[in-house]
């Protein structure tokens, strides 16, 4: 497998709601086992774009390919897609009326046709990757934000995707909860999981990321290895974005 | 000291004219006087008639005694044949609220279209005429009897109502829920079943129930066509013997005590679901 085959290919995507214009003619691709951070002002797009890529958004005009798959209205296809791309959210939006477990196992069993045995097993092998084992029977509206969160990534981890996506992960965690799920991130990153990353977590950016994409107005605006745009950004726009994130 | 002092404020508090009124032995004693003023004002007026009150001969068309013991009379085979009757067109009402619901939820534009029409006709006709509707049209047509038209009759009713209920219990649910399915690969009829409707229930069990008491009690009407239920019973028991106060007051204390139980039910099934969340 040769590293230059991309996994994730955008192709001139659009993306609009109503008149306004979510995603202007984007166009981006990741490689097999890359690590890309998107950053930006809020309303710039971030969201929509990795939405798009598991067709939460279903995309205006363009192409989406994934893993081989294009998206578009064939259900099936978007399934097998939906196996391979977990996604992680702001919310959590971890189911309330199941156990912890049962949340992780409700994929593996009905989409995967896992036995309920073996999809336990796995979901408590990833419950031990994100740290918190013991909350396996408990239900999410018991647990902190932090670890409702790393459920929720064990949750995806368990339909074992080969792309992970991540729509601001931390935004909604009080301040000393974000470590914990950044440093399960960052563990994911070391096993060469292929991760897009929307978060305003610069600190965690510089960490993992091999490369970071800076979005306004639905377009991507500037594509740079981290340690260059940390330094010496191109564009004005992003100058003034790290400015502001950084400032403290 | 402090408890002495305490006790003196509450008992002024207590004697002003509105909270004297709000007090719950004053409203239950209100109550009962109006209850007393009204059932002598029927009484006198009966008296008035010259009516002939013969409650002792009420039982027995409660219960029967025969050979081989107590048997239920007339009445209470009636109040059964009337919960069998509504329980059947509430299951009905279930299974076509249900589809309704999710028809007017979907993506499909004909099915919208149906659902909407289905709930614009059945809500703005009368239930009387959708019973004639049923027994003299389309009895004939399709060859059905006057049960089984009731049924039918009730459950259409009953399903543009319970269709609400389940539209409003599945909006409940945040979009944040469907979007996790999704990520996951759950189609969208997994959705419903393991994530949406097991949520969906818990808001839904309160009306649900209220549904099922106005359910029994439009049951009643399907008297018109003479099936046996508790009000054709009573029907026919006052044209047998000519009492009919005792009678519809009896047939209507059977009703009160059954929709007073579910409704007792669906409170406390509030209260425990507001109380849990």
């Amino acid at each position: 497998m040769s590293d230059t085959t991309p996994i994730i290919r955008m192709i001139n995507v659009s993306k609009l709601f109503g008149d306004f214009v979510a995603l202007d003619d984007v166009s981006l691709s990741v490689a097999a086992g890359e690590r890309v951070v998107i950053c930006g002002p809020s309303g710039s797009g971030k969201s929509t774009l990795i939405r798009c890529i598991n067709r939460l958004e279903p995309h205006d005009r363009g192409r989406i390919i994934v893993d081989g798959l294009e998206l578009d209205e064939d259900m099936a296809n978007l399934r097998s897609v939906r196996q391979e791309v977990g996604m992680v959210f702001q919310q959590f939006n971890l189911f309330p009326h199941l156990t912890v477990l049962e949340n992780l196992t409700l994929g593996p069993i009905r989409v995967r046709r896992m036995a309920r045995p073996a999809a336990e097993a796995l979901a408590r092998q990833y419950l031990e990757r994100v740290h918190i084992p013991e909350q396996a029977d408990k239900y999410p509206g018991q647990l902190s934000g932090g670890q409702q969160q790393r459920v929720a990534i064990a949750r995806a981890l368990c339909m074992e995707p080969r792309i992970m996506l991540f729509d601001e992960p931390t935004s909604a965690l009080d301040p000393e909860m974000i470590k914990e799920v950044l440093d399960v991130m960052v563990e994911l990153a070391g096993t060469g999981m292929t991760m897009l990353c929307v978060t305003h977590e610069m600190g965690f950016a510089r960490k993992v990321a091999d490369r970071m994409v800076f979005m306004e107005a639905g377009r991507i605006v500037e594509t740079a290895p981290p340690e260059a745009f940390f330094t010496a950004p191109a564009s004005p726009r992003a100058r003034l974005f790290l400015d502001q994130v950084l400032e403290h | 000291m402090v408890e002495a002092a305490d006790r003196v404020t509450i008992r002024r508090r207590s004697l002003r004219p509105r909270r004297l009124l709000s007090s719950r032995l004053v409203s239950v004693l209100l109550y009962l006087l109006v209850v007393w003023l009204i059932l002598r004002t029927a009484l006198n007026g009966a008296a008035a008639m010259g009516y002939n009150w013969q409650w002792y001969r009420i039982p027995q068309f409660l219960l029967e005694r025969t050979e081989d013991g107590f048997q239920a009379g007339e009445l209470l085979t009636g109040l059964l044949a009337s919960l069998i009757l509504s329980g059947l067109a509430f299951l009905l009402a279930l299974f076509l609220g249900l589809i309704v619901a999710l028809l007017r939820l979907s993506d499909l534009v004909v099915g919208r279209a149906v659902a909407r029409l289905f709930l614009e006709i059945v809500r703005n006709m009368p239930l009387l005429v959708l019973l004639y509707v049923f027994y003299y049209v389309t009895g004939p047509i399709f060859g059905l009897n006057r049960y089984v038209a009731s049924v039918i009759c009730l459950g259409v009713y009953h399903a543009a109502l319970v269709s609400e209920i389940f539209r409003a219990g599945i909006n409940s649910i945040a979009t944040g829920q469907w979007e996790a399915a999704a990520a996951i690969g759950l189609s969208r009829r997994q959705t419903y079943r393991f994530v949406i409707l097991p949520q969906a229930v818990r808001f839904m069990l309160p009306p649900m129930t209220g549904e099922a008491v106005n359910m029994i009690k439009s049951s009643a009407i399907v008297s018109v066509i003479a099936v046996a239920e508790l009000t054709t019973a009573g029907r026919n028991i006052i044209s047998d013997t000519y009492l009919s106060f005792e009678i519809w007051f009896t047939v209507a204390a059977l009703y009160l005590a059954v929709t007073l139980c579910l409704s007792l039910l669906a409170t406390h099934l509030e209260h425990r679901l507001a109380t849990k969340s």
